[in-house]
């Protein structure tokens, strides 16, 4: 299978916090990988290298053919086709459901409203909320919310999608909701790297697991090898704390 | 001056800037009938409607001479929010721009501009400049309290632009924008909303300051006042009019400000 993204020895510094620190990471077409550790660990800076929110210091990253870290790349090509997910759903208040979705089709891909609109309500259906589509953010639950910003993601069509603790923000009775939509997504074939500590998720979907600690990638592997027999001492004792 | 706060999340966050040194806005919690400010809006509404029937002679011949000041007034209020809102909307983006001498170019503005009083201002553009290039009273008028506000008006711009949660930008540049798109389809629209009441406590300002024109002979309001009581030395009449009739707008637009503001609240969007 064709090597997606590659991260090669990547660092990012923010003044004197060295967040990321030499990283390399593989993520093949249609793979599903998790990134794991403690707070502060740099997961969420890593992934955020990947469409460039956050400009790597030093190594590379590709996309395909595309070299993201380019800084003459054209940036904006790259994220139409580089899906994000936050923490925080990120949904613009003042548009509706359908709104949020139709928009950067619309304004950045030229697409004619009523196809856009009626692409969003396909992927709002698909994410269970076909009846929402006239509904703000703030009338919304957590869940629906992001479910609302997984479609909104979609509807760019990407061939990767970047989940940065997509449940971390949700109550316990939603989480399942928007994880049913990241497995039929994985399902689907879709290239996902997914910065999250839902285990039930990562022995359902992931190919691979990867640990990260204070800026460095500790330890990759299968779900299986990496829950069940963990070679490093710091994988260890942090999934002790979290399991 | 601008200060910024957002209320806890989550359900509908609203953010407010409130403006410390503006007009008066009435209190949402004074709801009683006499609140502060309907003592002093009736009160005086009632003074500008009886004086002039207890008292025909002088308050009715004043009255008689001041709608011309009034029309004069809100002409150069309006006109002069209009320009320094186009002023304040460059000026904000201006002071949030990644571009080094843009951003310094704005900022620097902002400071000079707010440094400066604005009856000097008006002066050095009517007089001082005026020796080189002739401009027409009201021109140089609308050109001070513009080129004045719009520093202002700068400063409010950039406070909301500022107030809006950094994942708004990161999200849309993450769905392909430019930060031109992102701005203009994400952020500004947000913005509006915030700013609107400011907006308004800035237009309050700019009325009772507009009364600062008629240093340069332009017959606003108080000018007018002023030609009457000259006229026939009803100094005290005249004057008390003119006063009255200020505070009649103020307190009206404060109140249509607080409304606003309330309205903004409630909806969430
Ligand atoms: N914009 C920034 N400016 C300065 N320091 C930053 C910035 N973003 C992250 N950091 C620092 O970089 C390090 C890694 O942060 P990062 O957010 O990537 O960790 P994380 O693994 O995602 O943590 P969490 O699980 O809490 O989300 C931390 O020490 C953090 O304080
Ligand atoms: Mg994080």
């Amino acid at each position: 299978m064709a090597d997606r993204i590659r991260i090669t020895n990547v660092s990012k510094s923010f003044r004197t916090v060295e967040a990321v620190r030499n990283a390399s990471l593989t993520v093949q077409t249609g793979q599903v990988v998790l990134i794991i550790g403690p707070s502060g660990s740099g997961k969420s800076t890593l992934l955020r290298c990947v469409n460039r929110l956050e400009t790597a210091t030093s190594g590379e990253i590709w996309i395909d053919d595309q070299l993201v870290t380019d800084p003459k790349g054209n940036i904006r090509q790259i994220r139409e086709e580089v899906g994000m997910v936050f923490q925080n759903f990120n949904l613009f208040p003042h548009l509706t459901a359908l709104q949020n979705i139709a928009l950067s089709p619309r304004k950045v891909k030229g697409i004619p409203r009523a196809q856009a609109e009626e692409r969003a309500r396909v992927l709002l259906t698909r994410v269970g909320l076909a009846e929402k589509e006239d509904s703000y953010p703030d009338q919304l639950s957590g869940g629906q919310q992001q479910r609302v910003a997984i479609a909104r993601a979609l509807a760019m069509d990407p061939k990767v999608m970047l989940f940065d603790e997509p449940t971390s923000a949700l109550d316990p009775e939603m989480i399942k909701e928007v994880l049913d939509v990241m497995l039929s997504l994985a399902a689907e074939g879709m290239t996902m790297l997914v910065v999250s500590h839902e285990m039930g998720f990562a022995r359902a979907a992931a190919d691979l697991v990867v640990f990260m600690d204070q800026g460095e990638i500790i330890e990759t592997g299968t779900p299986e090898q990496l829950f069940d027999s963990p070679k490093e001492e710091r994988t260890r004792r942090f999934l002790k704390h979290i399991l | 001056m601008a200060q910024v706060d957002q209320a806890g999340k989550p359900g509908p966050t609203t953010t407010h800037i409130t403006i410390s040194d503006g007009a008066l806005i009435p209190d949402k919690g004074e709801g009683s009938f006499f609140s502060a400010w309907r003592i002093s809006f009736f009160g005086a509404l009632g003074l500008v409607v009886l004086l002039p029937v207890l008292s025909p002679d002088p308050y009715l011949n004043i009255l008689r001479f001041l709608p011309d000041g009034i029309l004069r007034t809100f002409q150069v209020t309006l006109i002069s929010i209009f320009f320094s809102l186009i002023i304040g909307l460059i000026t904000g983006l201006g002071r949030i721009s990644r571009n080094v001498f843009i951003n310094r170019l704005a900022t620097v503005y902002v400071e000079v501009i707010r440094g400066i009083p604005l009856l000097v201002q008006l002066f050095y553009i009517y007089f001082a400049l005026g020796r080189f290039l002739s401009l027409d009273r009201m021109v140089a008028a609308i050109l001070a309290m513009s080129v004045c506000y719009g520093a202002y008006m700068g400063e409010i711009f950039r406070a909301g632009i500022q107030s809006i949660p950094k994942g708004q930008m990161e999200a849309a540049l993450a769905l392909g924008m430019s930060r031109r798109q992102a701005l203009q389809l994400v952020i500004l629209p947000q913005t509006m909303k915030i700013i609107l009441p400011p907006i308004g406590n800035e237009f309050i300002a700019l009325l009772k300051d507009s009364s600062l024109v008629s240093i340069v002979a332009v017959s606003d309001l108080l000018r007018r006042g002023r030609e009457y009581a000259a006229t026939t030395f009803q100094y005290f009449e005249a004057y008390t009019m003119v006063a009255l009739i200020y505070l009649v707008f103020t307190l009206f637009f404060s109140k249509l400000v607080a409304l606003m503001e309330e309205r903004l609240d409630h909806s969430g969007r």
